[in-house]
Protein backbone atom coordinates (compact mmCIF):
# COMPACT_ATOMS: atom_id res chain seq x y z
CA UNK A 1 0.00 0.00 0.00
CA UNK A 2 2.96 2.42 0.69
CA UNK A 3 4.97 1.82 -2.26
CA UNK A 4 1.32 1.88 -4.10
CA UNK A 5 0.98 5.53 -2.28
CA UNK A 6 4.39 6.74 -3.02
CA UNK A 7 3.89 6.37 -6.69
CA UNK A 8 0.36 7.71 -6.79
CA UNK A 9 1.68 10.85 -4.67
CA UNK A 10 4.82 11.44 -7.24
CA UNK A 11 2.21 12.08 -10.03
CA UNK A 12 -0.78 13.82 -8.30
CA UNK A 13 1.67 15.97 -7.21
CA UNK A 14 3.21 17.31 -10.36
CA UNK A 15 -0.63 17.66 -11.81
CA UNK A 16 -1.49 19.24 -8.06
CA UNK A 17 1.22 21.90 -8.17
CA UNK A 18 0.26 22.94 -11.90
CA UNK A 19 -3.41 23.28 -10.85
CA UNK A 20 -2.03 25.16 -8.14
CA UNK A 21 -0.81 28.16 -9.89
CA UNK A 22 -3.83 27.68 -11.87
CA UNK A 23 -6.05 28.24 -9.52
CA UNK A 24 -3.76 31.11 -8.05
CA UNK A 25 -3.68 32.85 -11.35
CA UNK A 26 -7.59 32.94 -11.73
CA UNK A 27 -8.06 34.45 -8.19
CA UNK A 28 -10.97 36.35 -7.58
CA UNK A 29 -12.90 35.02 -10.64
CA UNK A 30 -16.54 34.05 -10.70
CA UNK A 31 -17.13 30.32 -11.62
CA UNK A 32 -13.52 29.42 -12.14
CA UNK A 33 -13.87 26.06 -9.96
CA UNK A 34 -16.10 25.13 -12.44
CA UNK A 35 -13.26 25.33 -15.02
CA UNK A 36 -10.51 23.93 -12.98
CA UNK A 37 -12.53 21.34 -12.28
CA UNK A 38 -13.88 20.55 -15.46
CA UNK A 39 -10.38 20.60 -16.29
CA UNK A 40 -9.57 18.22 -13.72
CA UNK A 41 -12.43 15.97 -14.87
CA UNK A 42 -11.33 16.01 -18.62
CA UNK A 43 -7.81 15.16 -17.48
CA UNK A 44 -8.79 11.92 -15.43
CA UNK A 45 -11.30 10.91 -18.81
CA UNK A 46 -8.25 11.58 -20.85
CA UNK A 47 -5.88 9.46 -19.04
CA UNK A 48 -7.88 6.48 -18.78
CA UNK A 49 -8.33 6.60 -22.64
CA UNK A 50 -4.86 7.49 -22.66
CA UNK A 51 -3.64 4.39 -20.50
CA UNK A 52 -6.56 2.01 -22.53
CA UNK A 53 -4.95 2.68 -25.85
CA UNK A 54 -1.22 2.85 -24.73
CA UNK A 55 -0.15 0.32 -27.04
CA UNK A 56 -2.03 1.69 -30.15
CA UNK A 57 -0.21 5.25 -29.53
CA UNK A 58 2.86 3.10 -28.60
CA UNK A 59 3.42 1.59 -32.18
CA UNK A 60 1.97 5.28 -33.52
CA UNK A 61 4.10 6.39 -35.58
CA UNK A 62 7.15 4.04 -35.96
CA UNK A 63 7.68 3.77 -32.11
CA UNK A 64 7.59 7.31 -31.23
CA UNK A 65 4.06 7.72 -31.12
CA UNK A 66 4.23 8.45 -27.08
CA UNK A 67 7.11 11.08 -27.18
CA UNK A 68 5.25 12.80 -30.14
CA UNK A 69 1.51 13.02 -28.52
CA UNK A 70 3.09 13.90 -24.85
CA UNK A 71 5.43 16.59 -27.06
CA UNK A 72 2.06 17.70 -28.45
CA UNK A 73 -0.26 18.12 -25.44
CA UNK A 74 3.03 19.88 -23.63
CA UNK A 75 3.68 22.67 -26.65
CA UNK A 76 -0.68 22.71 -26.62
CA UNK A 77 -0.49 23.40 -22.85
CA UNK A 78 2.36 25.98 -23.43
CA UNK A 79 0.57 27.87 -26.01
CA UNK A 80 -2.75 28.31 -24.13
CA UNK A 81 -0.79 29.42 -20.67
CA UNK A 82 1.01 32.01 -23.38
CA UNK A 83 -2.36 33.05 -24.08
CA UNK A 84 -3.53 33.44 -21.03
CA UNK A 85 -0.23 35.00 -19.55
CA UNK A 86 -0.82 37.72 -22.56
CA UNK A 87 -4.17 38.57 -21.76
CA UNK A 88 -3.33 38.95 -18.10
CA UNK A 89 -0.72 41.36 -18.75
CA UNK A 90 -2.97 43.51 -20.54
CA UNK A 91 -5.58 43.14 -17.94
CA UNK A 92 -4.58 42.00 -14.58
CA UNK A 93 -4.06 45.95 -12.86
CA UNK A 94 -7.77 46.36 -13.86
CA UNK A 95 -8.19 43.27 -12.16
CA UNK A 96 -6.60 43.87 -8.95
CA UNK A 97 -8.05 47.32 -8.92
CA UNK A 98 -11.37 45.77 -9.39
CA UNK A 99 -10.93 43.26 -6.27
CA UNK A 100 -9.61 46.14 -3.81
CA UNK A 101 -12.55 48.21 -4.73
CA UNK A 102 -15.35 45.65 -4.61
CA UNK A 103 -13.19 43.27 -2.07
CA UNK A 104 -14.85 40.24 -4.13
CA UNK A 105 -15.47 37.94 -7.81
CA UNK A 106 -14.96 39.56 -10.62
CA UNK A 107 -16.71 38.58 -13.91
CA UNK A 108 -14.31 36.66 -15.98
CA UNK A 109 -15.45 38.53 -19.01
CA UNK A 110 -13.55 37.74 -22.37
CA UNK A 111 -10.89 36.10 -19.88
CA UNK A 112 -9.76 33.10 -22.32
CA UNK A 113 -10.63 30.60 -18.69
CA UNK A 114 -11.05 27.87 -21.51
CA UNK A 115 -7.13 28.00 -22.59
CA UNK A 116 -6.25 27.11 -18.63
CA UNK A 117 -8.68 24.27 -18.75
CA UNK A 118 -6.70 22.64 -21.51
CA UNK A 119 -3.93 23.42 -19.06
CA UNK A 120 -4.95 21.57 -16.14
CA UNK A 121 -6.54 18.77 -18.16
CA UNK A 122 -3.17 18.38 -19.73
CA UNK A 123 -1.74 17.94 -16.64
CA UNK A 124 -3.89 15.75 -14.86
CA UNK A 125 -4.29 13.46 -18.25
CA UNK A 126 -0.07 13.17 -18.12
CA UNK A 127 0.03 12.26 -14.92
CA UNK A 128 -3.08 10.40 -14.49
CA UNK A 129 -2.44 7.82 -17.54
CA UNK A 130 1.04 6.71 -15.87
CA UNK A 131 -0.59 6.05 -12.83
CA UNK A 132 -3.69 4.14 -13.88
CA UNK A 133 -1.12 2.28 -16.43
CA UNK A 134 0.73 1.42 -13.02
CA UNK A 135 -2.50 0.53 -11.20
CA UNK A 136 -4.03 -1.50 -13.76
CA UNK A 137 -0.34 -3.64 -13.48
CA UNK A 138 -0.66 -3.97 -9.58
CA UNK A 139 -3.81 -5.83 -9.96
CA UNK A 140 -3.07 -7.61 -12.63
CA UNK A 141 0.08 -8.93 -10.30
CA UNK A 142 -2.83 -9.59 -8.06
CA UNK A 143 -2.71 -6.65 -5.71
CA UNK A 144 -5.40 -6.43 -2.94
CA UNK A 145 -8.15 -4.07 -3.53
CA UNK A 146 -7.27 -2.80 -0.15
CA UNK A 147 -4.33 -2.02 -1.25
CA UNK A 148 -4.46 -0.22 -3.71
CA UNK A 149 -8.05 1.78 -3.19
CA UNK A 150 -5.52 2.66 0.10
CA UNK A 151 -2.35 3.71 -1.89
CA UNK A 152 -4.68 5.81 -4.35
CA UNK A 153 -6.36 7.36 -1.22
CA UNK A 154 -2.57 7.73 0.67
CA UNK A 155 -1.11 9.43 -2.74
CA UNK A 156 -4.28 11.29 -3.65
CA UNK A 157 -4.73 12.70 -0.45
CA UNK A 158 -0.70 13.57 0.06
CA UNK A 159 -0.25 15.34 -3.30
CA UNK A 160 -3.34 16.97 -2.59
CA UNK A 161 -2.30 18.62 0.46
CA UNK A 162 1.00 19.67 -0.67
CA UNK A 163 -1.09 21.42 -3.52
CA UNK A 164 -2.98 23.58 -1.29
CA UNK A 165 -0.22 24.38 0.57
CA UNK A 166 1.47 26.20 -2.18
CA UNK A 167 -1.85 27.82 -3.41
CA UNK A 168 -2.10 29.17 0.35
CA UNK A 169 1.54 30.44 0.06
CA UNK A 170 0.51 31.70 -3.39
CA UNK A 171 -2.32 34.22 -0.96
CA UNK A 172 -0.02 35.13 0.95
CA UNK A 173 1.70 37.63 -1.65
CA UNK A 174 0.31 41.12 -1.63
CA UNK A 175 -2.32 42.10 -3.90
CA UNK A 176 -0.74 44.62 -5.95
CA UNK A 177 2.03 42.12 -6.34
CA UNK A 178 -0.36 39.31 -7.17
CA UNK A 179 -1.06 39.05 -10.45
CA UNK A 180 2.13 39.65 -12.11
CA UNK A 181 4.10 37.17 -9.73
CA UNK A 182 1.42 34.52 -10.91
CA UNK A 183 2.11 35.18 -14.54
CA UNK A 184 5.71 35.02 -13.88
CA UNK A 185 4.78 31.81 -12.60
CA UNK A 186 2.99 30.75 -15.32
CA UNK A 187 5.76 31.71 -17.79
CA UNK A 188 8.05 29.60 -15.85
CA UNK A 189 5.81 26.89 -16.04
CA UNK A 190 5.39 27.32 -19.71
CA UNK A 191 8.98 27.56 -20.10
CA UNK A 192 9.66 24.28 -18.28
CA UNK A 193 6.83 22.21 -20.23
CA UNK A 194 8.24 23.35 -23.71
CA UNK A 195 11.68 22.04 -22.30
CA UNK A 196 10.43 18.50 -21.32
CA UNK A 197 8.40 18.62 -24.84
CA UNK A 198 12.15 19.26 -26.14
CA UNK A 199 13.18 16.56 -24.31
CA UNK A 200 10.72 14.15 -25.31
CA UNK A 201 11.61 15.28 -28.92
CA UNK A 202 14.80 14.47 -28.34
CA UNK A 203 13.98 10.66 -27.06
CA UNK A 204 12.37 10.05 -30.01
CA UNK A 205 15.68 11.10 -32.13
CA UNK A 206 13.37 13.88 -34.10
CA UNK A 207 15.62 17.05 -32.86
CA UNK A 208 19.26 16.61 -32.36
CA UNK A 209 20.22 16.85 -28.27
CA UNK A 210 23.04 19.90 -29.13
CA UNK A 211 24.68 18.52 -25.96
CA UNK A 212 23.34 15.52 -23.80
CA UNK A 213 24.06 17.25 -20.91
CA UNK A 214 25.24 21.11 -20.92
CA UNK A 215 25.52 21.59 -17.31
CA UNK A 216 25.41 19.10 -13.98
CA UNK A 217 24.10 19.92 -10.89
CA UNK A 218 22.92 16.80 -9.89
CA UNK A 219 24.76 16.99 -6.62
CA UNK A 220 23.12 20.34 -5.98
CA UNK A 221 19.48 19.26 -6.56
CA UNK A 222 19.25 16.12 -8.01
CA UNK A 223 16.44 15.27 -10.15
CA UNK A 224 15.04 12.56 -8.57
CA UNK A 225 14.79 14.58 -5.22
CA UNK A 226 11.41 15.60 -4.19
CA UNK A 227 12.46 18.99 -4.17
CA UNK A 228 14.02 18.50 -7.81
CA UNK A 229 10.95 17.11 -9.22
CA UNK A 230 8.52 20.18 -7.42
CA UNK A 231 11.09 22.23 -9.07
CA UNK A 232 11.48 20.59 -12.56
CA UNK A 233 6.90 20.72 -12.48
CA UNK A 234 7.22 24.56 -11.46
CA UNK A 235 10.00 26.33 -13.22
CA UNK A 236 11.33 23.49 -15.40
CA UNK A 237 14.31 22.69 -12.96
CA UNK A 238 16.43 19.95 -14.88
CA UNK A 239 19.98 19.26 -13.43
CA UNK A 240 21.07 17.85 -16.61
CA UNK A 241 19.80 19.90 -19.28
CA UNK A 242 20.46 18.98 -22.97
CA UNK A 243 21.10 22.26 -25.13
CA UNK A 244 18.11 21.57 -27.03
CA UNK A 245 15.94 21.96 -23.89
CA UNK A 246 17.54 25.17 -22.63
CA UNK A 247 16.87 26.70 -26.49
CA UNK A 248 13.15 25.63 -25.77
CA UNK A 249 13.49 26.90 -22.38
CA UNK A 250 14.59 30.46 -23.40
CA UNK A 251 12.70 30.62 -26.87
CA UNK A 252 9.45 30.22 -24.87
CA UNK A 253 10.13 32.63 -21.61
CA UNK A 254 11.33 34.91 -24.15
CA UNK A 255 8.12 34.79 -26.48
CA UNK A 256 5.97 35.03 -23.47
CA UNK A 257 7.96 37.91 -21.54
CA UNK A 258 7.79 40.10 -24.86
CA UNK A 259 4.16 39.13 -26.11
CA UNK A 260 3.57 40.39 -22.29
CA UNK A 261 5.36 43.56 -22.60
CA UNK A 262 4.01 44.53 -26.08
CA UNK A 263 0.42 43.93 -25.28
CA UNK A 264 0.93 44.49 -21.62
CA UNK A 265 -0.24 48.03 -22.20
CA UNK A 266 -2.44 49.55 -19.67
CA UNK A 267 -3.33 52.58 -21.69
CA UNK A 268 -4.36 50.06 -24.34
CA UNK A 269 -8.33 50.27 -25.20
CA UNK A 270 -9.69 47.12 -23.27
CA UNK A 271 -11.60 46.17 -25.94
CA UNK A 272 -9.17 46.16 -28.58
CA UNK A 273 -6.40 44.55 -26.39
CA UNK A 274 -8.74 41.54 -25.58
CA UNK A 275 -9.66 41.31 -29.59
CA UNK A 276 -6.14 41.11 -29.91
CA UNK A 277 -5.39 38.28 -27.59
CA UNK A 278 -8.06 36.57 -28.83
CA UNK A 279 -6.42 36.30 -32.24
CA UNK B 1 -5.37 58.20 -25.47
CA UNK B 2 -7.75 58.48 -28.75
CA UNK B 3 -9.03 55.68 -29.50
CA UNK B 4 -7.77 55.47 -33.02
CA UNK B 5 -4.57 55.42 -32.06
CA UNK B 6 -4.78 52.94 -30.14
CA UNK B 7 -6.21 50.67 -32.23
CA UNK B 8 -3.45 51.00 -34.76
CA UNK B 9 -0.82 50.67 -31.51
CA UNK B 10 -2.78 47.41 -30.99
CA UNK B 11 -2.71 45.89 -34.17
CA UNK B 12 0.79 47.06 -35.05
CA UNK B 13 1.95 45.14 -31.50
CA UNK B 14 0.02 41.81 -32.95
CA UNK B 15 2.16 42.41 -36.27
CA UNK B 16 5.52 42.67 -34.22
CA UNK B 17 4.81 39.81 -31.86
CA UNK B 18 3.63 37.52 -34.72
CA UNK B 19 6.19 38.30 -36.52
CA UNK B 20 8.79 38.11 -33.59
CA UNK B 21 7.09 34.61 -32.59
CA UNK B 22 7.55 33.64 -36.51
CA UNK B 23 11.39 34.21 -36.88
CA UNK B 24 12.24 32.55 -33.57
CA UNK B 25 10.34 29.16 -34.58
CA UNK B 26 12.31 29.64 -37.74
CA UNK B 27 15.43 29.92 -35.94
CA UNK B 28 14.76 27.00 -33.69
CA UNK B 29 13.23 24.93 -36.77
CA UNK B 30 16.73 26.29 -38.96
CA UNK B 31 19.02 25.18 -36.10
CA UNK B 32 17.43 21.77 -35.29
CA UNK B 33 17.72 20.95 -39.48
CA UNK B 34 21.32 22.14 -39.64
CA UNK B 35 22.54 20.55 -36.38
CA UNK B 36 20.62 17.22 -37.21
CA UNK B 37 21.37 16.88 -40.81
CA UNK B 38 22.44 13.15 -41.49
CA UNK B 39 22.24 12.22 -36.84
CA UNK B 40 18.69 12.76 -36.64
CA UNK B 41 16.95 8.90 -36.96
CA UNK B 42 20.05 7.19 -37.16
CA UNK B 43 22.10 5.39 -34.52
CA UNK B 44 25.28 3.92 -34.58
CA UNK B 45 24.84 1.28 -31.72
CA UNK B 46 22.18 -1.02 -31.64
CA UNK B 47 21.40 -2.34 -27.68
CA UNK B 48 18.40 -4.62 -26.26
CA UNK B 49 17.40 -4.73 -22.60
CA UNK B 50 14.37 -7.33 -21.76
CA UNK B 51 12.33 -6.90 -18.93
CA UNK B 52 11.34 -10.51 -17.17
CA UNK B 53 9.64 -10.77 -13.74
CA UNK B 54 9.98 -7.24 -12.83
CA UNK B 55 13.67 -7.01 -13.50
CA UNK B 56 16.40 -5.94 -16.58
CA UNK B 57 17.97 -8.68 -17.78
CA UNK B 58 20.77 -7.92 -18.68
CA UNK B 59 21.38 -5.09 -15.15
CA UNK B 60 24.06 -4.56 -16.43
CA UNK B 61 24.60 -3.50 -20.08
CA UNK B 62 27.82 -2.24 -21.55
CA UNK B 63 27.47 0.51 -24.84
CA UNK B 64 30.29 1.99 -26.59
CA UNK B 65 31.02 5.71 -25.30
CA UNK B 66 30.45 8.29 -27.82
CA UNK B 67 28.52 6.81 -29.74
CA UNK B 68 24.59 6.93 -30.20
CA UNK B 69 22.54 4.16 -29.08
CA UNK B 70 19.24 3.08 -30.30
CA UNK B 71 18.32 0.83 -27.05
CA UNK B 72 15.25 -1.22 -27.31
CA UNK B 73 13.20 -2.74 -24.54
CA UNK B 74 11.61 -5.64 -24.32
CA UNK B 75 9.15 -5.95 -22.13
CA UNK B 76 8.28 -9.70 -21.54
CA UNK B 77 5.92 -9.04 -18.49
CA UNK B 78 2.20 -8.87 -19.24
CA UNK B 79 1.90 -5.85 -17.00
CA UNK B 80 3.46 -2.23 -17.99
CA UNK B 81 6.43 -0.79 -17.09
CA UNK B 82 7.82 2.61 -16.93
CA UNK B 83 11.57 2.85 -17.96
CA UNK B 84 13.36 5.64 -16.12
CA UNK B 85 16.79 7.32 -15.78
CA UNK B 86 17.61 10.67 -14.37
CA UNK B 87 21.42 10.56 -15.51
CA UNK B 88 20.09 9.47 -19.38
CA UNK B 89 17.12 11.66 -18.55
CA UNK B 90 14.68 9.55 -20.23
CA UNK B 91 11.02 8.36 -19.31
CA UNK B 92 9.15 5.79 -21.55
CA UNK B 93 6.24 3.32 -20.74
CA UNK B 94 6.84 -0.13 -22.13
CA UNK B 95 3.00 -1.48 -22.39
CA UNK B 96 2.59 -5.48 -21.74
CA UNK B 97 4.67 -7.94 -23.81
CA UNK B 98 5.65 -4.52 -25.82
CA UNK B 99 8.85 -2.91 -27.13
CA UNK B 100 10.08 0.34 -27.05
CA UNK B 101 12.96 1.96 -28.62
CA UNK B 102 14.59 5.48 -26.91
CA UNK B 103 18.28 6.90 -28.35
CA UNK B 104 20.39 7.87 -26.19
CA UNK B 105 23.92 9.47 -26.43
CA UNK B 106 26.44 9.90 -27.52
CA UNK B 107 27.48 9.23 -24.03
CA UNK B 108 30.71 10.41 -21.97
CA UNK B 109 32.27 7.10 -20.52
CA UNK B 110 30.63 6.45 -17.02
CA UNK B 111 27.43 4.53 -15.19
CA UNK B 112 24.34 5.49 -16.07
CA UNK B 113 21.58 4.35 -13.62
CA UNK B 114 18.17 3.32 -14.89
CA UNK B 115 14.58 1.83 -13.07
CA UNK B 116 11.44 0.53 -13.98
CA UNK B 117 9.35 3.20 -12.61
CA UNK B 118 6.67 0.98 -11.46
CA UNK B 119 8.77 -1.78 -10.04
CA UNK B 120 11.58 -0.14 -8.39
CA UNK B 121 12.18 -2.30 -5.68
CA UNK B 122 13.51 -4.98 -8.10
CA UNK B 123 13.73 -3.20 -11.58
CA UNK B 124 17.10 -1.78 -11.84
CA UNK B 125 19.96 -1.65 -14.00
CA UNK B 126 23.18 0.05 -15.44
CA UNK B 127 24.29 1.41 -18.64
CA UNK B 128 28.20 1.52 -18.69
CA UNK B 129 29.29 3.21 -21.43
CA UNK B 130 33.17 2.72 -21.78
Amino acid sequence: MLGTGLLVFREVLEAALIVSIVCAATRGVNGRGRWVGSGIGTGVLGAILVAAFANVIAAAASGIGQELFNAIILLAAVVMIAWHAIWMASHGKELSAQMKSVGSAVQAGSRPLSALLIVVAVAVLREGSEVVLFLYGQAASGAGVVAIAGGIALGVVGGVAVGFALYFGLLGIPLRYFFSATNWLMLLLAAGLASQAAGFLIQADLLPALGNRIWDTSALLSNASLMGKTMHTLIGYDAQPAGMQIVFYAVTATAIALGMKLWGNPAAPRRHASATAAN
Amino acid sequence: MDPAVGHLNSEMRTIIICNVIKSSLIAVLGCAAALGAGGVRAADVQATLVIRDHKFEPAELAVPAGAKIKLSIENHDATPEEFESHELNREKIVVGNGTITVFIGPLEPGRYPFFGDFHQETAQGVLVAK
